[in-house]
């Protein structure tokens, strides 16, 4: 066995994504925050702005869920660890630092996703009809691994106090709902809107859940899935870069 | 014997302040290592260099053949760790805190489980494995750390105060497991404040003063070393003329306290030649006679206090 081989630290990368599963996701205020947050913005905007169709409002309530969800507890995973010092005992491991982000990246992107699939069933049950499944899994999976390695950007300042990171997490998170197209639509923005619009990888993820649910999108669909691609790339690169620096602060 | 480790001029500094200052040292393969030292004076701070936890600002580490900076993986795949204070999860049971580490470790299942099943036995621990870490005493979290850092088999094992603030039963298993275990073939690196411990247990020791390295050597010779002048109380069954035994080859000063006479030399060995031969010329049987060496406590409190004085 090499413990160096991309195979093996892979695996590796597996057992820190069920270890993080089982002790940070599986847990009821977690799974709570998870549906109820975006279901309760998504009730909000329901009933105050009546004259936009379910399948728009549904649409956002998907890409809500996927963001709120996938970058929910990744930011706070390393804080929390460094705290109870658990963080060394994985930095003593034979576990590369891009593994160990890996293996945070991947629990979080399945968390998304199972929640995510939630919101589409809610969808359904409301009566809105799925035209282009594929697609919308697709742009799921693309998107929960896009916005889980968003969650570990967040995570990247060096303090080992969680609510300093979740403080900046929610100023960050929140912003972003608002520039993507989520409560209102793309076509009725302002340039500057549009602007902000196309900065936000969220943007292409909701043009992608419309276009499932209407089989109308504002860009091209290749369009979104390119540009998905490309965010997840960057900021994958981006958070394994920034935190193989700051690890060794959290010490 | 090849190194286990072997450093050169291993530095750390943080901010304004020099943790670990330029030290240079080597731990053979086989031997139990003592790492000593006062508060803040740098042990935490090289053991995390050596396990690759922190990276050096200057120098290398050399860890079972391979630098802890260049090829950390290779490195960290050959040794365990048991830090100060207990980082298990505590929202896993134990069980599930050995699978995940023999998963880190690239382990078999199924040698995971023998591995666990056989160490958490030796431990005193197998009855409780499928609790969560939470509600275990800190004896069983240091233990169960211990289990965590040999299911790998490593050849090389570093331990920061394995027995700090542990009830006797504990320290006890564990200094006895560490003796098994270097009798094995294990390398073991401690660091410690308990200087019974060290002196008992290691080869050789280093004592790390102010982020440098004060002294390094086998413990008895450390402790001979620091005091050239050694002490000698002996007794006769009869009263020996003081003046005459103060004249003996080797003698420094003979003052008498109580029934005995306790006797100051550079030379040990002369000296209770002499005594014996003294005792014989005057017709007086030896009662007692000891040769009071300076502990390791001495010699630790000398080489660290140094500088202040």
């Amino acid at each position: 066995m090499n413990p160096t081989a991309f195979s093996e630290q892979m695996r590796r990368a597996w057992a820190v994504a069920k270890k993080d599963i089982r002790i940070y996701y599986f847990k009821g205020p977690v799974l709570i925050f998870g549906i109820f947050m975006p279901v309760f913005l998504f009730l909000a905007f329901l009933m105050g702005s009546r004259q936009l169709p379910l399948a728009f409002l549904v649409s956002g309530l998907v890409g809500m869920a996927l963001f709120f969800t996938a970058t929910a507890v990744s930011p706070a995973i390393f804080p929390w660890e460094g705290q109870a010092k658990t963080l060394e005992r994985l930095a003593s491991c034979p576990i590369t630092v891009e593994a160990i982000i890996f293996g945070d990246m991947i629990a979080s992107t399945l968390f998304g996703i199972g929640i995510t699939l939630i919101t589409v069933l809610i969808g359904l049950g409301l009566g809105l009809s799925l035209l282009h499944a594929i697609t919308l899994l697709g742009g799921i999976v693309l998107a929960a691994c896009c916005f889980s390695a968003i969650g570990m950007l967040l995570a990247v300042p060096p303090t080992n106090v969680p609510s300093n990171i979740m403080m900046l997490s929610s100023l960050i998170k929140f912003p972003l709902v608002f520039i993507s197209g989520i409560f209102i639509p793309l076509q009725q923005m302002p340039p500057w809107g549009l602007a902000l619009a196309v900065c936000s990888p969220l943007t292409y993820f909701t043009d992608i859940v419309r276009y499932s649910f209407t089989g109308a999108s504002y860009f091209p669909i290749p369009g979104d899935i390119a540009a998905l691609g490309v965010f997840t790339a960057l900021f994958t690169a981006g958070t394994m870069y920034l935190h193989k620096r700051t690890m060794p602060k959290r010490m | 014997m090849p190194d286990a480790i072997d450093v050169t001029n291993l530095t750390k500094i943080f901010g304004t302040t020099i943790a670990v200052d330029h030290i240079s040292f080597s731990v053979r393969e086989g031997e139990i290592f003592g790492f000593l030292g006062p508060n803040g004076a740098g042990k935490t701070t090289t053991t995390r260099m050596l396990t690759g936890v922190i990276p050096p600002n200057e120098g290398t580490a050399r860890v079972l053949g391979y630098d802890i900076r260049k090829s950390p993986v290779l490195a960290k795949q050959g040794f365990g760790v048991v830090p100060e204070t207990s980082n298990a999860y505590t929202d896993l049971t134990a069980w599930q805190n050995l699978m995940l580490m023999g998963e880190l470790y690239g382990l078999p299942r199924s040698r995971s489980v023998d591995r666990a099943s056989e160490l958490l036995r030796a431990l005193g621990l197998l009855e409780r494995k499928d609790q969560k870490v939470q509600a275990y005493s800190k004896g069983m979290k240091q233990r169960l750390i211990l289990v965590m850092a040999l299911l790998h088999e490593p050849s090389l094992l570093f331990l920061d105060e394995p027995t700090s603030g542990l009830d006797v039963q504990s320290t006890q298993m564990i200094l006895a497991l560490l003796r098994d275990l270097n009798l094995q073939g294990t390398t073991i690196f401690l660091t410690t404040h308990n200087m019974e411990e060290a002196n008992r247990l290691c080869h050789r020791v280093g004592i790390i003063r102010a982020g440098k390295i004060a002294a390094i050597d086998a413990p008895e010779k450390l402790k001979t070393a620091l005091d050239r002048v050694h002490t000698i109380e002996v007794s006769y069954d009869r009263e020996v003329p003081g003046d005459a035994l103060s004249r003996l080859e080797g003698v420094t000063s003979a003052n008498r306290t109580g029934d005995k006479w306790q006797i100051t030399t550079e030379n040990r060995d002369t000296v209770i030649r002499s005594l014996v031969d003294f005792g014989r010329q005057h017709g007086a049987a030896i009662v007692t006679l000891n040769t009071i060496a300076p502990s390791l406590d001495d010699a630790f409190l000398r080489l660290t206090q140094e500088e202040a004085l």
